[in-house]
Order: structure tokens, then C-alpha cells, then sequence
């Protein structure tokens, strides 16, 4: 349904004043993967991973620097209006609204951008409002409406001409816990009734609870891929080790990372303090050096867990 | 059919949503009341009625042209602001078809800027309106504001390219007052400058209803609102994709 092969983004940019110096940043670094048809694939990784720049090359807005991606056996750069027809795309925050119209007017233009029939209309704006939760609501302008309900809106307005493939980019972000639950019950919806998705998150819980596999991205590129037990299986047999310490510089968290046993260190800020999270392979004990090295800083709580979906993840993005 | 529908909703939505803009209405509103204040301090001294309707008809026109230069290039950094330019190209429905509707309606809110400068004229200033070809005068009305608005879609593809080009609307905006003649004729300009002026929808929309109130070659004004209209649209349509591809391969459609 979804496939990327090799592909490649580069932005180009410019500085200075009088003697103006391109930059090329390279966004996306040879990202390849494929989605079947039914599947909740993630793309899961960092700010600037490059995941929002591969789904945009991915919807036909962005035209790759090189590579190839097909949706639904049309390519994205040669067929992009075909591709267009086909698919839906949302993104989070409270952007990508006419606030000063009703929902159900947004609804209305963007089904007659996406050819839905003039007497389809109707009744296709109501099953997608009452499919996201907005019955009675649709007739409010947006700007009276809480972040949950603009993204439920998001949502409505994505699947509209009822796409067979979904791409939602960090649909959750800014939303509270209670509308962000509900959020992901609409996408696990969206997949019981047979579309397939691709979902953008930094959330460690949403891909585990919601995708079937995941990719995982760092700067730009694919660093693992899986079902979430797979990518939880990379740090099975590992333990964690969380220590809580007071003004940690970055060459004292080097060190660290080079202790024998020692996989990957991450840093957490919490006010005053720090918590490092020490990742080990589980065959030594590294509990002492690793004091050892935090000689002179004030230590506080130190703690030893098994790892999470999240502690897979932390390992692939700073590998 | 379908085509017409997309273009009508999208009328009646930007419509809307210029309509209920204070900016907009605030600018619609009070703009030809200021300009035709000043135009008739300044022509009073000449003062035959004709005189004075001309310079309120200019500024009714410079109103509509105002809408078009700021508020339509503004329409397509408010759709970057708003994250929906993005939304409307990814939509499968050509984007020229999007444009056009978009560019009309904020021209079409100068609806506001004739009829504010027409009646302020008339009740401060007393300056009459008579009508030579009432139903020219009619016809002129959409014919300027269809016409200026198609001008403003070749402009605004520009804009979907360039995100720098937002300030071109700005300076845009006295240049086609003057070289358009609503300030004075384009007889007193240099002879150089006159094909400008006849490339220019507000110099016919503006001789259209000016001969509609005082009689005058009204049918060919706007049989060249007609046409420039036309060579505005051919140009935008034939620039868009060409336009759009550039601006997905420099990623210039979002803010970020």
C-alpha cells in the first residue's frame, strides 16, 4: 500500500547578509519501508527526525531529492493527483482551520475539494462527525472549539472522501490525556474498518498501544524496525538503571557511556535535578563504576528496572 | 459541473471568511471614505460634478484594488499562517480552481469599498450619481471587481512560489492607482506608460463605470474587462503547476 525506497531529502538553505553561504541540511537520509494494506505502521523518533518530512514527500507536498515512494502502486511524484484522490492527511495542533467558519462548513469545502458528490455530501458529513464525536457541535464556528475538538475535526476532515490509506502526523500532540485517549480510539477505528495507516509520533505509549509495527527514525534515518515486542526484544535481557543526580555536566555523561556494559545513557531534565538513564547489557554489574564516575556530584535516588518499549527507543536514537 | 461547484463553494466560503475579517471590513470600509475625502478637497477647486464623480469612482476603485494588492496576497500568507495552503494543494482538485475563488471573494468584499464611497459621496458631499447605461453601470460593477479579482490570481501564484513575495502587494499599490488613471487620467501621463495602463483590469473597470454614470464607450470597457480577465486567467492557469512543482521541490508551501 505504502512503500519508500531509499529516499532522500534535502533542504537548502542560505546565510549571511552580503556573502550569503548555502547550507544543505539533509533531512531524510535513505528511509526505505513498506506498509500493507489493514496495517497501524508508526513512524516513531524525535523533533527533527525527518518524520513529518517523509510523510510530506510521502502526500505528494514535498518532491524528494531522490528516491522513489508509491502509494497504492501510483507514485508520489509522477501521479501525484491519483495519490491525492486515494489518501487523507492530518496533522496535529490547532492549525489547518478556517476558525471563522463552522465545522460543518470546513467539512463542506473540503468534501467538494475532494470530489464527494454534492448529494453524498450530507450524509457523509454526518457519518464523519458522528464518527469523531462532534454530532451537534458541527454548526459552532472552530474558533469557539477546545484543541481535542479541532483535532477530532482534523480527523473528520482527513477521511472525508473515505480514503483507503490514512496518514496522521502527530494527531495527539498538544491534546490533554482524556481527549488524546479518545483521539486514539477514533485511529484504532479508523483501522478496524479497514483503512490503512501511518502514523507520526513521539509518543512512546500511542505507537505501542496503537501501531502494528514500527519504524523508528533518527536524523534521517531508519534505525529499527519491528512489531513493538520486536523493538522491545532489543533490550530484553538489559536492565535499566535510573540515578538521580545534581548539576551532571555532558563530559562526566560521556564517560559514562563508555563503561563496559554500559548501551546508552540519556539525561532527564527535572528542575533542579537530573535523572540518567543508564541502559546495560544486563551481563555486569556497572552499578559501581557508574557511582564511581559520579564522584563529586550530589547523588541522589538510584533505582534498577527492566526496560520499556521507551528505553528500546532511547537505545536506537542515540546509538 | 463539478468544476463550477468547486469554484462556487469556494466563493461562498472565502466570502465568508473575508467577511467576517474586522481587518477586511475595517479596511473595505474606511479606506474610500479617507480617500474620498481627500479626493474631493482636492478636485472641489475644479469642481464640475463630473470632476467629482470620477475622483470618487477612483477611489472606489483604488478601495477594490487595495483589497486585491494587500488582502488577496495577504490570503495566501494567511493560509501558510493558518496551515491550510498546505491542505488545499494536497487536495486533489486543480489548485488554480482553489485560487481563483479565493482571489475573487476578497475582491469582492470592494463591493463594500463602491457602495461606502458612493454614499459618503453622495450624503456628505452631495456629489451626484447619474446614470447614462444604468444597466452598464450594473454590469460594470462585477465586471471590475471579476476582472481585478482574475488579475489578483495571476499575482497570487507568485506568492505560492516566492514566501518573500508577500511585500510585492504592498508596493503594488499606489503604481496601479496612478498608472490605472483612478487618481487623475491616463491622458496626463507620458505616452511610454499608456500600454501599462491598458494591460491593467482597474484602468478598463474604472472607464466602464465612469462611462456607465456619465455615458461613454461603456460596451468596450467592459468587453476589455472581458477579455483581460481572460488573458489573466490563461496566464495563472498556465503557471500554476509549473509554480507548484517549484514550490514543493524548495519547500516553500509551509511556514517551517
Amino acid at each position: 500500500m505504502i512503500e519508500a525506497i531509499d529516499l532522500r531529502r534535502t533542504y537548502h538553505t542560505t546565510t549571511g547578509v552580503i556573502r550569503r553561504k548555502r547550507l544543505d541540511v539533509e533531512a531524510v537520509r535513505g528511509v526505505s519501508f513498506a506498509v500493507e494494506r489493514g496495517e497501524l505502521f508508526g513512524l516513531l523518533g524525535p523533533n527533527g527526525a525527518g518524520k513529518t518530512t517523509t510523510i510530506k514527500m510521502l502526500i505528494t507536498l514535498l518532491l524528494p531529492t531522490s528516491g522513489k515512494a508509491r502509494v497504492l502502486d501510483r507514485d508520489v511524484v509522477d501521479d501525484a493527483r491519483e495519490v491525492r484522490k486515494r489518501i487523507g492527511y492530518v496533522f496535529g495542533g490547532d492549525r489547518g482551520l478556517y476558525e471563522r467558519l463552522s465545522a460543518h462548513d470546513n467539512l463542506r469545502y473540503f468534501a467538494e475539494l475532494y470530489g464527494v458528490s454534492g448529494a453524498a455530501q450530507r450524509k457523509r458529513i454526518d457519518e464523519v462527525v458522528e464518527l469523531v464525536g462532534l454530532k451537534g457541535r458541527e454548526k459552532e464556528r472552530v474558533e469557539g472549539y477546545s484543541r481535542g475538538m479541532r483535532q477530532r475535526l482534523h480527523i473528520a476532515r482527513g477521511i472525508l472522501h473515505d480514503p483507503e490509506v490514512v496518514f496522521l502526523d502527530e494527531p495527539t500532540i498538544g491534546v490533554d490525556p482524556v481527549g488524546a485517549r479518545d483521539l486514539r480510539q477514533t485511529i484504532a477505528d479508523l483501522v478496524a474498518v479497514g483503512k490503512t495507516v501511518l502514523l507520526t509520533t513521539h509518543y512512546m505509549f500511542e505507537a505501542d498501544a496503537l501501531c502494528d509495527r514500527i519504524a523508528v527514525i533518527a536524523k534521517g534515518q531508519i534505525v529499527g524496525e519491528g512489531t513493538p515486542e520486536e523493538l522491545k526484544g532489543r533490550v530484553e535481557g538489559g536492565r535499566v538503571t535510573e540515578i538521580e543526580v545534581f548539576g551532571v555536566d555532558e563530559p562526566t555523561v560521556g564517560r559514562l557511556r563508555e563503561i563496559v556494559g554500559v548501551t546508552a545513557v540519556s539525561v532527564e531534565e527535572r528542575e533542579q535535578r537530573q535523572v540518567l538513564v543508564v541502559q546495560t547489557s544486563g551481563e555486569r554489574e556497572v552499578t559501581a563504576p557508574l557511582l564511581a564516575q559520579l564522584d563529586g556530584f550530589e547523588v541522589g535516588r538510584v533505582a534498577s528496572r527492566e526496560p520499556t518499549l521507551e528505553d528500546a527507543y532511547v537505545a536506537l536514537v542515540t546509538e | 459541473m463539478t468544476t463550477l461547484r468547486v469554484v462556487w463553494t469556494g466563493l461562498v466560503v472565502h466570502f465568508k471568511i473575508t467577511s467576517r475579517s474586522p481587518f477586511a471590513i475595517g479596511v473595505g470600509a474606511t479606506w474610500p471614505i479617507v480617500n474620498a475625502t481627500l479626493a474631493y478637497f482636492m478636485y472641489r477647486a475644479g469642481g464640475t460634478p463630473q470632476t467629482l464623480l470620477y475622483a470618487s469612482l477612483g477611489s472606489a476603485v483604488a478601495g477594490i484594488f487595495s483589497m486585491i494588492a494587500i488582502d488577496a496576497s495577504g490570503a495566501i500568507q494567511r493560509q501558510r499562517f493558518w496551515g491550510t495552503l498546505e491542505l488545499l494543494i494536497a487536495a486533489p482538485v486543480r489548485f488554480a480552481l482553489v485560487l481563483l475563488p479565493m482571489t475573487i471573494a476578497v475582491a469582492s468584499v470592494g463591493i463594500y469599498c463602491l457602495a461606502t464611497t458612493l454614499v459618503w459621496g453622495r450624503l456628505v458631499y452631495g456629489i451626484p450619481l447619474p446614470l447614462e447605461h444604468p444597466l452598464a453601470f450594473v454590469l460594470a460593477v462585477p465586471a471590475t471587481l471579476i476582472s481585478v479579482g482574475v488579475l489578483g490570481f495571476a499575482l497570487c501564484m507568485v506568492l505560492v512560489r516566492f514566501r518573500w513575495a508577500g511585500q510585492i502587494g504592498n508596493s503594488l499599490e499606489y503604481p496601479v492607482w496612478i498608472v490605472s488613471g483612478l487618481l487623475f487620467p491616463i491622458a496626463v501621463l507620458p505616452a511610454w506608460s499608456h500600454p501599462i495602463s491598458w494591460a491593467l483590469a482597474t484602468t478598463w473597470g474604472m472607464q466602464a463605470l465612469l462611462h456607465g454614470a456619465l455615458g461613454g464607450p461603456v460596451w468596450r470597457d467592459l468587453g476589455m474587462c472581458a477579455l483581460l480577465s481572460l488573458v489573466y486567467g490563461v496566464i495563472g492557469f498556465s503557471i500554476v503547476d509549473r509554480f507548484l512543482d517549484a514550490a514543493r521541490r524548495s519547500a516553500s508551501l509551509s511556514l517551517t
